[in-house]
């Protein structure tokens, strides 16, 4: 836990002193969430590795992201949440998902195996408004009929640091809880009605693992790196599923991608046997008017060659690449790129 | 008579060089002046947009929500205090005690190396207090303090229908437990002022105490405090202005729940917390990022009334 806190500190401080380095004339560069940072320096490895341009990338959050490609400093930026449809004309800006992420529930509750612990998002979205304060309360023991639950204090634990993963997970919880959309409502920071802010996933993974009783949310890759234990959420039909990287990959193709403006398809509480609820993709913004329209099409030829060759890593990264299907609608978008009438994709 | 002409001192001629460094020194002063006035006037213009919006209120408001877009300072300002003043009294008499026991009582051969122990406590980096304080000190809390404390103080009437004083669920992580933090923080630098303050004190005054036969007891409050009473307090003082202001450490311990505590163990923010953990997503040109320069904007202004007292006080001892 230390060594993995201490190595996101180092990450976040290179950052930090990454922004003042230059990046050379043929390197692409690009800024935002710190969410898909591994796995976007990762294919940027093996795409110079492989002759392609190199990547630097700079995990400084998603909101400076589109800042700095609304500015133009950089080719290309990077966001957990979608941007606003009227934002993204205004600022001249093509968006399109990347890669995909989950995040997972995860508990600490004495002498109970917490992958066997059942919660519907109701149930979920009660605890995080301070409504269901025990763990023995009425409405988790008739979910979870066969496990024997504590009468201690459930302890929610949320991220402190404004950050897409609450931004997922809270707007998760306000489509499935009318409680928690009306007390708390969906952003990445809100009004915590209840429990402790711990920063980073790092530290709610100690909190929940430093209280007795306590719960909270991470993402998937952190959870798995880590080797820890997630609850099981109600999906959309009704079903409860443990999350699992087929569970994420069919809410994923269950999205409606046809009628998904700036392809933001949500994929939140989706039907099927083993859809996750809370999956969603992260996204990359491209300018449509660029000042150099070969550098926006070696941003594209980056993510079309990670597409084609980087499952193997995203699955070691605990990553979900887009499905097939979506990876081609999503090179359609880049066709619709014509900067002085010349269309950016397909590269030749 | 002949005498000598005795050049006047103002028509020595002036060495260009000696000009050259006067400025220069000048220019030195000016910096650090404008450089804390452009802060302040930088900090105040990039709130503005929060005062308009929410008036004086903004200081009293207790409601603090990103997704209404409503903000209040109220529960960071308090958390601030909080933490600090009962960072304040913990560290305090420790403080004292360890600068009384160095300058007093403390074996020749021991007084060094504490002397360095003290000051390697101050050199520690706040994260690493952060860290011990998260994974170690919370945990501990959680199992023995606060179960303790709860049941101990039931008995003391909560203000009004809402702060129960010590009942809180044991997670560990809360207000004392940045106290706690807060003061291993602040002690090294109280322990050493205070040091230096009573170092201070005119040997023959002591000697004159000892000599009428008045025990260490009688000759500390008798004497030595009244002496340098004022600068006493302005050790403390600037003890206080390190508590307000620390940040890493405090992001880990305090629980980063930005509403009003209900009891001193509940989880609670600091305007420095409050402005790290909100900054690196808040987008220029916002609300957002408005309400973190504001809440910078109070913070130095509270930090600075601090620090002018602790000033004052220093000053009156001197002057005294």
């Amino acid at each position: 836990m230390l060594i993995q806190l201490a190595r996101r500190l180092v990450i976040a401080l290179a950052a930090t002193v990454l922004v003042a380095a230059p990046a050379l004339a043929q390197d692409i560069t690009g800024a935002g969430a710190t969410f898909p940072a591994p796995i976007y320096s990762s294919w940027g490895e093996d795409y110079a590795k492989a002759g392609g341009s190199r990547l630097n990338y700079q995990a400084l959050g998603s909101g400076a992201g589109v800042t700095q490609i609304i500015n133009r400093t950089v080719d290309f930026g990077a966001s957990d949440s979608p941007v606003a449809t009227e934002r993204l004309e205004k600022e001249q800006l093509l968006q399109f998902p990347a890669v995909i992420g989950a995040v997972v529930v995860i508990v600490n509750v004495p002498g109970v195996d917490g992958t066997k612990i059942r919660l519907t998002g109701e149930a979920l979205g009660e605890i995080y408004v301070g409504r269901i304060r025990l763990w023995d309360d009425p409405k988790i023991t008739t979910l979870n009929p066969t496990l024997k639950l504590p009468r201690i204090p459930i302890s929610p634990a949320y991220r402190a640091d404004s950050s897409g993963t609450t931004s997922i997970f809270t707007k998760y919880l306000s489509s499935v809880s009318p409680i928690f959309k009306e007390r708390t409502g969906a952003g990445n920071s809100v009004a915590w009605r209840t429990g402790l802010g711990a920063p980073g996933n790092a530290g709610v993974a100690a909190a929940v693992k430093n209280i007795k009783g306590g719960i909270g949310y991470v993402e998937f890759a952190y959870a798995a790196e880590n080797g820890m234990q997630a609850l099981q959420l109600a999906n959309g039909s009704g079903k409860f599923v443990t999350p699992t990287v087929p569970g994420f990959l069919q809410a994923a193709e269950q999205a409606d991608w046809n009628n998904a403006k700036n392809m933001a398809a949500t994929m939140l509480n989706m039907p099927g046997d083993n859809s996750w609820p809370i999956v969603s993709a992260t996204y990359i913004l491209v300018p449509r008017n660029p000042k150099d329209p070969a550098r926006t099409q070696s941003v594209l030829k980056y993510v079309d060659w990670s597409f084609r060759n980087g499952a193997a890593t995203a699955d070691r990264l605990h990553y979900i690449m887009l499905p097939t299907a979506v990876q081609d609608r999503v090179r359609a978008q880049w066709a619709t790129l014509t900067p002085a009438g010349k269309p950016l994709w397909p590269a030749n | 008579m002949n005498t000598p002409a005795t050049p006047a001192i103002g028509a020595r001629k002036i060495h260009p060089a000696d000009t050259t460094f006067r400025l220069s020194l000048h220019a030195a002063g000016a910096i650090v002046v404008i450089v804390l006035l452009s802060i302040l006037a930088i900090m105040f213009m990039g709130g503005k947009l929060a005062f308009d919006t929410f008036g004086l209120g903004f200081i009293w408001g207790t409601e603090w929500n990103p997704v209404t877009q409503i903000y209040g300072a109220l529960p960071a300002i308090t958390g601030t205090l909080v933490t600090a003043i009962l960072a304040l009294c913990i560290a305090w008499p420790i403080g004292f005690g360890i600068a009384f026991f160095l300058t007093e009582t403390c074996p020749e051969k021991l007084r060094t190396p504490l002397g360095v122990a003290i000051e390697l406590l101050a050199a520690v980096p706040s994260i690493v207090y952060g860290m011990w304080g998260f994974f170690v000190l919370a945990p501990f809390m959680s199992e023995y303090v606060q179960p303790w404390l709860t049941n101990t103080f039931l008995w003391i009437p909560p203000i009004g229908d809402s702060f129960f004083w010590f009942t809180a669920p044991p997670i560990g992580v809360g207000m004392l437990t940045a106290a706690l933090i807060l003061a291993v923080m602040i002690l090294p630098f109280i322990a050493a002022t205070t040091r230096d303050v009573l170092l201070s004190t005119p040997q023959l005054l002591k000697d004159g105490a000892y000599a009428m036969g008045a025990t260490r007891w009688e000759a500390l409050t008798g004497v030595v405090i009244p002496a340098v009473r004022g600068s006493l307090f302005g050790a403390v003082f600037l003890g206080l202005g390190r508590a307000l202001g620390e940040t890493m450490a405090v992001v880990f311990v305090i629980g980063n729940a930005i509403r009003m505590p209900d009891s001193l163990m509940a989880p609670s923010a600091t305007i420095a917390s409050v402005v790290a953990n909100n900054f690196p997503e808040a987008e220029p040109g916002t609300l957002d990022l408005a309400v973190l320069l504001a809440l910078g904007f109070i913070l130095f202004v509270v930090s600075f009334g601090v620090l002018a007292v602790a000033r004052l006080l220093l000053r009156q001892e001197r002057m005294s």
